[in-house]
Formats: structure tokens, sequence, C-alpha cells
């Protein structure tokens, strides 16, 4: 080893050190040192955040797993973990210092029991394959988060992912049996069961959503359900928001549970009508695209009361799919509604508040008015079925402080969200971009409480560190940023 | 803050006085015993404590049908809270068990009770959106929300639904609710256990209306829910005869009210993978869930009856009578354990929330 002269020279003689003790351990082209080959793990969905590893490991089994994690324990050296990738929070940006354990060569289908309804997967299998691998037995995995194409079940369950069918349906903690993870020490931990739970603390809720900082999860038994015999979509055009929140109120005060229930506003359709010509109606402020699934009897019925109730609410336009074709070109246009988007503007932000339904016209038109302020257009995509907003403010990150205003746009709307009563985060996770937001939402004794979890089962804080949770420290520098309804938060901490 | 819910007039009070007493105990080590309705005082171990009830947290809090969201303070009994529902058509979907009059919400969430719907639509913590809670200290925590996606922090909540209160005294509870099926049908088939096992596992394997299962004594149970004419095709698919006052048979399943509960033996509860074929196993059984719920009568040796259930990939608990003294839940691998009295050392360093009520020592 050269001498050492100052961090930089200290950080790359361990790194050989780190790197060298980890081939000893893994088979060949399972550590990836090279700056060129670790540059495609530098970043997750959320692009706008970089951070090279120290290194990239690709373990094969169990045992390598574990071998890497007793290592880094013994070493102190951070671990993130990563499935495919494409968390849209940073939950899977690397460590500077640490080590970025993919866990996409775990990609088996262990067991899938027709019978009994469940599969048995490994983190790295895809989303989508799971539900193709059960369709022959007329079955599927419910969760299906807009990228279930690529996404993987380990990372579907460090997120609680969810997706377009979860007012029905649930997210991912609804449809996940039994967990087994590995801890930073290299211990099973073997959560939840086959069966319908399992004794003690609700360990499995726990590990739902915790962005990799409690354990590694090497392996999922999911629930699988019977695919619906009969699924109807219908489309709605309104002439306000407020009308189209109404006829969402209506339908489900009708007594109806839409398998999936969609709003966007005049942006966001006129930008996928270009993009995928779903036949979207341009002239309406929103349209709402509601599916029902089920027995075709229920289907039949449940449709003609959704019918009564949209033309109860004004709508000027309806259109019923009137075959598969259709009823997926009506989809097809929501599904695109990202990358329709994407085309307007150079970049995009795509935001992800959680609000009571009853508040969505009053957090569009303040949302209409940060737009104007902030000089930046929004378009806006709406889970209606269970409140969960994604605004994606347009922005061209070539040109200096965009995307910084850009964030903090996103950061107003996220605080506007805990004000009317909802949440930072309804599906992306909290990650490296909402770690400010969570300042807004919980107080000091949450947050200490959920670094108190964090320490009993990764008491160094190795795993993913630096994500999900603000230090306190950071909540109160940002103090005076966050003064809401005349209160200070945490009056209870000094101020600096 | 206008939709941020209120805890209704007198609540504050309460919430006070149990965090001042709460905090009293902590400082000097004093266990406690949570009370809400004192329907559950047969679950769980023998814990001892001096009562703290839970009786001035009382009412809904916010009750909004179109949002599919209810929040109630935790002494509110389950009862009101079901009226309140019903009577703008929707209901707790988990149809959880009462287990005796003045049962209240608190009770239900720590205890993590489901009734016959539970495989079918999910479980108590599945319906838990968000919940306040007082830990070991006496200290007011708030997690979770009123909305159904929310994955800000980690997931305590859920944590506290089942954890007998040893986590925390929750103080108010915000639940998803959902619309009250138009119409119901029960129907029965008299069979084998066998059989019945296996029907119940390839019909939800099959897209029915299912919301019920059980076999008791020769005859399997099934219940269909949804629009009228929706039941109709589905009954003309399973076949079997039309039970009338169905409503009765499964609440009477639900509340332990029907004659197989009507013993003092030794009740075990058996939670295994719904296709666990019959388990013979000298005692009477009575199959619930779908078959993922087995209820065992027996004069056993608690070794045997979990060694059977973990055979088979579950876990038993000894859900009444018996040796309430020892063990009554299936023991903890190390590791799991280890994370137990972790977490219980950061909720309630001083273990004064009804210590020893789930395992001895947590």
């Amino acid at each position: 080893m050269a001498t050492m002269q100052g961090g930089r020279h200290t950080r790359d003689g361990n790194r050989t050190d780190l790197v060298s003790a980890l081939r000893a351990v893994l088979p060949a082209g399972a550590v990836i040192a090279e700056e060129e080959a670790m540059r495609p793990y530098e970043c997750d969905g959320l692009s706008a955040y970089r951070q090279l590893p120290r290194v990239v490991v690709m373990p094969r089994t169990a045992e390598q797993v574990q071998a890497v994690l007793r290592l880094c324990h013994g070493r102190r050296v951070p671990v993130v973990a990563r499935g495919a990738g494409t968390s849209l929070s940073g939950g899977a940006l690397p460590h500077r210092n640490g080590v970025l354990l993919s866990l996409a060569r775990f990609n088996r289908i262990l067991d899938l029991d027709p019978f009994g309804r469940t599969a048995v997967v490994e983190p790295g299998v895809r989303n989508l394959a799971i539900s193709e691998a059960a369709a022959a037995h007329g079955l599927y995995y419910a969760p299906d988060p807009s990228s279930q194409i690529a996404c993987s079940i380990g990372g579907n369950v460090a997120e609680n992912s969810g997706g377009v069918h979860c007012l029905k349906y649930g997210l991912t903690v609804h449809n996940v049996l039994r967990v087994r993870a590995l801890t930073i020490d290299g211990e099973w931990l073997d959560i939840g069961s086959q069966a319908l739970d399992a004794p003690g603390y609700d360990l499995l809720a726990l590990m739902h959503g915790s962005e990799g900082m409690l354990a590694i999860i090497m392996e999922v038994t999911v629930r699988l359900l019977p695919i619906p015999t009969s699924a109807q979509v219908v489309l709605a055009a309104f002439a306000s928001i407020e009308d189209a929140g109404n006829a969402v109120a209506g339908i489900i005060a009708a007594g109806i549970l839409p398998a999936g229930l969609e709003m966007m506003d005049r942006l966001a359709t006129r930008a996928a009508e270009d993009f995928v010509h779903a036949g979207y109606p341009t002239d309406a402020e929103a349209i709402l695209i509601c599916e029902l699934d089920g027995v075709p009897a229920e289907v039949s019925a449940q449709l003609q009361r959704v019918r009564e109730v949209l033309q109860a609410h004004r709508a000027m336009a309806l259109r019923v799919a009137v075959d598969e074709a259709e009823r997926r070109q009506l989809w097809a246009g929501r599904k695109a509604a990202f990358p329709a988007v994407g085309r307007l503007a150079p970049d995009y932000y795509c935001v992800d508040g959680t609000i009571p339904r009853h508040q969505l016209a009053h957090v569009l038109r303040r949302i209409a008015d940060l737009s104007r302020e902030y000089g930046l257009p929004v378009a806006n995509v709406f889970h209606a079925g269970d409140g969960n907003l994604h605004p994606l403010i347009m922005y061209d990150a070539n040109r200096p402080g965009e995307l910084a205003r850009a964030e903090r746009f996103g950061g107003d709307i996220l605080e506007l969200s805990v004000r009317v009563g909802g949440t930072v985060t309804g599906e992306h996770g909290v990650g490296v971009e909402k770690l400010d937001q969570m300042c807004v939402q919980f107080g000091a004794l949450e947050l200490q409480h959920f670094h108190a979890v964090k320490r009993v089962f990764d008491s160094f804080g190795l795993l993913n560190p630096g994500k999900a949770v603000p230090t306190l420290a950071r909540c109160v520098e940002l103090g005076g940023m966050h003064v809401h309804g005349g209160e200070l938060p945490h009056p209870d901490l000094p101020r600096f | 803050m206008n939709a941020v819910s209120q805890p209704p007039t007198g609540c504050s009070g309460a919430i006070a006085a149990l965090q001042e007493r709460i905090a009293r105990a902590h400082a000097q080590g004093e266990p406690l015993r949570i009370v809400g309705g004192d329907t559950k005082a047969f679950y769980g171990r023998d814990a001892a404590g001096e009562a703290v009830f839970t009786g001035g947290l009382k009412g809904i809090a916010a009750y909004e049908p179109s949002e599919l969201v209810i929040t109630a303070m935790a002494g509110t009994p389950l009862e009101e809270i079901e009226a309140a529902l019903a009577e703008r058509g929707q209901m707790l979907a988990f149809e959880p068990p009462h287990y005796g009059a003045g049962a209240t919400l608190g009770g239900t969430v720590a205890c993590g009770f489901s009734g016959p719907r539970r495989p079918y639509a999910g479980s108590a913590r599945d319906f838990v959106l968000g919940l306040r809670c007082l830990n070991g200290k006496g200290e007011l925590l708030r997690f979770g929300g009123q909305v159904m996606k929310n994955v800000a922090g980690y997931d305590i909540s859920r944590l506290m639904v089942g954890a007998l209160g040893t986590l925390g005294v929750l103080v108010d509870v915000s639940l998803k609710v959902l619309p009250r099926p138009e119409a119901e049908l029960t129907l029965a088939h008299e069979v084998t256990a066998a059989e019945a096992i296996d029907r119940m596992n390839r019909w939800a394997g099959q897209p029915l209306p299912l919301s019920a299962a059980a076999y008791d004594t020769g005859c399997l149970t099934v219940r269909l829910s949804g629009a009228a004419a929706a039941l109709d095709a589905a009954r003309a698919g399973i076949g079997g005869d039309v039970v009338a006052d169905a409503g009765d048979h499964w609440s009477d399943l639900r509340e332990h009210r029907s004659a197989f509960f009507q013993s003092d033996e030794c009740l075990w509860r058996l939670s295994v993978p719904p296709t666990t074929p019959h388990l013979h196993f000298p005692g009477e059984w009575l199959l619930d869930w779908g078959g993922a719920q087995r209820w065992l009568k027996t004069t056993a040796a608690p070794e045997e009856v979990r060694a059977a259930a973990r055979v088979a990939g579950g876990h038993a608990t000894m859900f009444r009578h018996g040796d309430r003294g020892q063990e009554v839940f299936a023991p903890l691998p190390p590791p799991l354990l280890h994370v137990h009295h972790g977490l219980k050392a950061q909720f309630d360093p001083m273990r004064i929330l009804n210590p020893g009520r789930m395992y001895a020592g947590l």
C-alpha cells in the first residue's frame, strides 16, 4: 500500500483491500470495480441523483450474499441492495463508500403451487413474470406497478409498491405471505409463513416499504388470485376537475369498488392522446377511466350503476369499451401518460403525494397556482381510487437552476399533501428524494422511533444508510423552511 | 388542517391522563395491564399489572364514506363503529369477532382478530391505515395516516396490530372500510373433512365471489357475496343447499357461539396453509378461513399440537383455556425473538406495557 495522503488515498487504499476481500469470497465476474463497468449502477429511476459505489457485487447464491454481508459488517462497510433499479426515489442510489449489492441474478421462480395459490420467488424475479407463469393456471399476482415489465419483486417488497389496482386488490404488503431475508450480519430471518399469519409481531408488514434498510430480501412467497373472468372499462370526460372528483366520490358512495379508477387532467390527456391516439377527448378538463372486474353478472350490474353515476355528475362524454382491444386502447393512453408528458419537455419530475380524495380540486387549484409561481408547467395523473396524485413537473435540466426549482415545486406539493391530511409518498418511497418532506410529515418522536427500529436490525447503520428517514439534525436545520399551521415543527428541539 | 381529524371532545383529557399514568409507571417500573372492553382477557398469557382503562378514549373522530376511511378512538365500542358504517352501507371487511359485549376497536386491533371473511377480503392489519399510540414512556406517537397508499417511514401502525399492547397503548386507529355486498348467499354440502379441504381450495382458485368457507362436523358451508345476479351464477357452479338464517351461522362461528366452542377443553387455533390435508389428531376439529384456520379441541400435550402445525408449515396458538402461565403462542426462532426483544426495548424500555402477555420476558 502506498503512503496515505489525505482521505482520497485512504479511501482508495481501503477500496483495493475491500475489492480483494470480496473477490476472495465471490466467483470470477461477480465483483465489478472498474469505473466504466460500474456506470450503469450509479443511479436508479431517479436519474437526477448519481453516485458511483466503491464496488458492485453480483452474487449468485445465498451463501455468497451471506459472505458479502458478513465481510461488510465486519469492516463496517455500507451495503445498498439493488433489484432492477427502477426506484423513482433514489432507493437504490449507491453509497460512495459502500458495496452495491445487485440481486439481479436471483431471478428464478422456485415454486408455483396452483392449488395453494402461492408462488415462491427469488428477489430478482420481475413482477410481470410471476403473473405470466401463473396465467396457465388461471391465476395472477395482483399488484401491478407501472414498471411491472422491469421491476423485481424484492424491490416491490422494499418499496411496498402499488399500481393501478390497489383500491380493490391492495399493495404489495397485502399480497405477500412470507419473506426470507438476511440481516447485515448474515443471519436468516424467516418472516411470515405459508399460512395466513405468523406468531409474534407483524414483522412482515415492517419489512414492506423498509427500503432495504432493515434486511436483504432473499425470497418472497406471494399470494396468487384467480384471473377475473370479466373486465370492463368506461371512459368519461368532464368539463371541470370538480365534476370529475365528485363523480369519483359518487362511484364509491354507490357501493362500487372499481378495480381501477384513474383521472388525468387536460394537459396529461392531450399529451397521451397525441402520443398513442387512445381516442381520448382532448377538449375535456379531466377524464376518468373506470375499470370494473369480477364475474360477468357482477360487472354488468356495476357498469350500469357507474354509467348512471357518471351521467348524474355531468360527464360530457361516456365511452364503454366494446371489446378487449378497445379496453386495452383506453388503458394504453393512461399507461403511456408519463412518457407522453416526457415528449412535451426535455425533463419531467414525478411527484408522489397521496391526499384524501375530497381535497383533490383544492390541491389541483393550488398546484396550478404554484405552476405559475415557479414558471414550470405541470400535468396531473391521479390514481383517483386511492388518492395517489402524480403531478409531472416539466423542466429543462440544461437550464441552470431549473432542476432545483422543479424539486422545490415538488416539495411544496408534498407539503401541501401533508397539510390536507395526506402523505409525502404514496408508492414511490422516500429514498433520498423526500427526506426533507419527512421532516414535515413526522415529528421528532416518530423519527426517533424509526431510527430505533433501524438500530434493532442494523445497529451500525450499514444497510442503505442515509435513506428513507432523515436525521433529526437535518430536520432542525430545515426547520425555518417548514413552518405550517403557525407551529414550528419539533418545538422540543434546540434551534441553531 | 381541517382535514386531519380532531379527537372527540373529552378525549384530550383522557389522553393526557393516560400519558401521565404511563409516565408514572415508567418511572417506577410498575407493570400495567391495558383494558378496553375486557372481552379478550382470556387471550394471551396471564399477565400481572395494574389495570389501565381505555374507556375514556371514546368516539368516532372522522368518517367520510366516500373516502372509505373511518377514524375512531381506541376505546370506542366495535358495535358503535359497525352501526355507523352499516348506516352508510359500509362495513369492516375483516369481520372482526367481538367475543363479548363491549368489545372495543383498540382491543380488536391489539389482538389482530379477523373473522370468516379474512381469506377473501384481508385481515385486521390489512385494513389499518394509521394510528396514534402511547409508548412505554407515555409519549404520544402518530404513524401512518388516513389515506390508502402511504409508504412514508416504517409501517409501525401495522406492527402494532396483534402486538397485544406490548409495544404501545392504542389511542385511535384509522381503518379502510368497504361497501357492504348487495346480497349474500350461503350454501351447504355434506362431505368429509378431506373433501371439504379439497373443494374450498379448488373454489378459491376460481373467480367466484367467495366471502367465507368453513367445515363443522360433516358440513361444509360456503358464503357468496356480491350482486344478486352474480350469486345465482356462482350457485349454479358450486351447487349445494341454501342455508336459511345464514347470518346467524357465520356470526355464531365468528363469535365462538356455535356448539363446537361450548366446552372448557383447551381450544387451539392452528394457522396452516389452506391446502394442508386433514390432520388426524386426537380431538375435534372445526375448519374456517377456507382451511387456513383450524380450531382443535384436544387434551394432547402442547408440544404435540405445535409440532403438528409446524410440520404443516404453520403455527398453533393455545387460544382459550389451558395453562396460561406457560407459552400460549408458538415459540419464536432465536433470530426473530432477538428482534422482538429489540423492538420491545425501544418502544417500552421499562417493560411495563402488558409485560409477558405475548411471550414470557417480552
